[in-house]
């Protein structure tokens, strides 16, 4: 098989790896090695799925999460895009705060959430802006970190050529970075869903995350697993698209 | 100030702060290149070469002395020079007929037009056939013929190249000697060239201007009487190995004393 076959059968070698431990645990937990009362039958999870989707309006909860984490991302893309420039043109700036925004990144702000829903009621707003804040810092840190990597010679080639800061930064500096633009949006969404989900869930409120918290205190296990296994779709269904826009925006370089 | 040179450098001096080396990278330099002149400056690597390419093209401040277009002094970039870096310098993301129309975007030509006027100048560096080709799949001379044609496209007044074939091997180094013959012969490009190779200087130009190393002074010029239109075949001819001999004869002293510095 050639190197673009192998390119072209990868994905489906991946769903068939995890199909082959779907079997698997299937038949450990049949044959007793793993307890079925703790960890339900993956044929179980399955079969709830239609339930979740008649009774439980999985589509709507799955397109508000969705939303929600994506509505987040933006805003941390664009605003990480802004501070990120800010911390490359003075370079003081950045030796001054870069650090407390990987300490920021680090920080469990879904702890805070009492906080966030006093400042901005117990509703959607709330859930979005937390899902922003931990997203920031990320897109932040890797926005410098690509703008601090573009060779000098290419922005010299912008100054010969009298380009405005706009021009410079549309022309050069976003293009040139937009690979580390796309690993900084790449870890904005899984942030942003984690804390959207975290907090659907903690605030007993919207999406998938309230699904999950509702399906575990009802003791249907195997509800709660396809409702997990529904985020983990939302991620797939962001990764698959962001895959397609950096192939079509950073082809060859 | 018609009458002005088109470029005029005049004494100009640059020192690096005691914090960078505090070196005197260029010396009291003065010379001028008249309109349709090819000039080359020549001078052993770390001579200031650069830094005088840096201020002429306005990206670095004199610390002395006066550069000026048509008589109007430089205080930044001019829209009359076009630069072509030693560095190669083309945008990784853009593909060749984007990476040369460039100039053509900033202008706010219209794609069609500026795709037609950008083919022009692929087509003059040689490279018709991979304008959609990307830098990464081309070869370091195919790349830097791309930064050529970028900077060409600006029509600049003065085209401005530091050294822009000194990494490519000795073949295609010709090659494309020729190819900036061919150009100069079209468009009658006033050209002002850095660079280290003396056959290059002496196989292009209308004057060479010699360097010395530390300080970076004006040496000497030699004014390069070979007929044109010039072809290869003036590497060969007895004047061509004349004019060399006496280029090395200068710039031996000078290579020689950058050596043992850089050594010792
Ligand atoms: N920003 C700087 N700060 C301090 N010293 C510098 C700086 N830029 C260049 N120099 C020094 O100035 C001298 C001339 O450098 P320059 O790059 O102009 O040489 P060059 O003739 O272009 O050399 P090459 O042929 O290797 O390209 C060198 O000794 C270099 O170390
Ligand atoms: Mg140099």
């Amino acid at each position: 098989m050639s190197a673009t076959r192998w390119q072209q059968a990868a994905p489906a070698l991946g769903v068939l790896l995890i199909v082959a431990l779907a079997a698997l645990l299937q038949f450990a937990i049949r044959a007793d090695w793993v307890d079925g009362y703790t960890v339900p039958l993956p044929s179980e999870v399955l079969a709830s799925l239609p339930r979740l989707f008649v009774e439980e309006h999985v589509l709507a909860r799955f397109a508000m999460t969705a939303g929600e984490t994506f509505a987040a991302a933006t805003m941390a893309l664009v605003a990480g895009l802004a501070f990120g420039i800010v911390l490359y043109r003075w370079p003081r700036l950045r030796a001054a705060f870069e650090p407390w925004v990987a300490v920021l990144a680090a920080a469990p702000l879904v702890l805070a959430y009492p906080l966030f829903l006093v400042l901005f009621g117990r509703g959607p707003l709330t859930i979005v802006v937390i899902g922003f804040a931990s997203a920031l810092a990320p897109v932040i840190l890797k926005t410098v970190e690509g703008f601090a990597a573009i060779r000098q010679v290419l922005l010299q080639v912008g100054r010969s050529m009298r380009l405005s800061p706009a021009q410079e930064f549309s022309l050069i500096l976003v293009p040139a970075a937009l690979p580390h633009i796309f690993t900084g949006l790449r870890l904005a969404l899984v942030f942003a869903l984690i804390n959207v989900v975290g907090v659907e869930f903690l605030i007993n409120l919207g999406g998938l995350g309230q699904l999950i918290g509702e399906l575990s205190e009802r003791y249907d296990l195997p509800g709660t697993w396809a409702a997990i296994g529904l985020v983990v779709l939302v991620s797939v269904l962001f990764f698959v698209v962001l895959d397609a826009g950096e192939r079509r925006l950073g082809r060859r370089r | 100030m018609t009458d002005a040179a088109l470029l005029s450098v005049s004494r100009v001096t640059k020192r690096y702060g005691p914090r960078n080396g505090g070196l005197t990278a260029v010396d009291d330099m003065s010379f001028a290149v008249e309109r349709g002149e090819f000039v080359s400056v020549i001078g052993p690597s770390g001579c200031g070469k650069s830094t005088l390419f840096h201020i002429i093209g306005g990206l670095t401040q004199a610390t002395e002395g006066r550069v000026s277009v048509e008589g109007e002094a430089i205080t930044g970039p001019h829209p009359a020079i076009g630069m072509v870096f030693q560095e190669e310098s083309c945008f990784p993301w853009r593909n060749v007929i984007d990476n040369v129309a460039f100039p053509l975007e900033l202008a706010g030509q219209g794609r069609a037009s500026r795709h037609a006027t950008a083919q022009g100048f692929i087509d003059l560096v040689g490279l018709r056939g991979f304008e959609q080709r990307h830098p990464s799949e081309l070869s370091g001379g195919m790349r830097q013929r791309v930064c050529i044609a970028r900077t060409l496209a600006a029509r600049p007044r003065l085209l401005l190249m530091d050294e822009p074939f000194a990494s490519l091997d000795e073949q295609t180094r010709m090659l494309l000697g020729d190819k900036v013959l061919q150009i100069q012969q079209q468009l009658h490009q006033t050209t002002l060239l850095i660079t280290h190779s003396i056959t290059e200087a002496v196989q292009l130009s209308d004057r060479v201007i010699v360097m010395s190393y530390r300080p970076g002074r004006l040496k000497r010029t030699l004014a390069i009487n070979l007929p044109r239109p010039r072809t290869a075949d003036i590497l060969v001819s007895p004047e061509f190995g004349t004019y060399v001999a006496e280029l090395w004869n200068d710039l031996r002293q000078e290579a020689t004393r950058g050596l043992a510095e850089a050594e010792g």
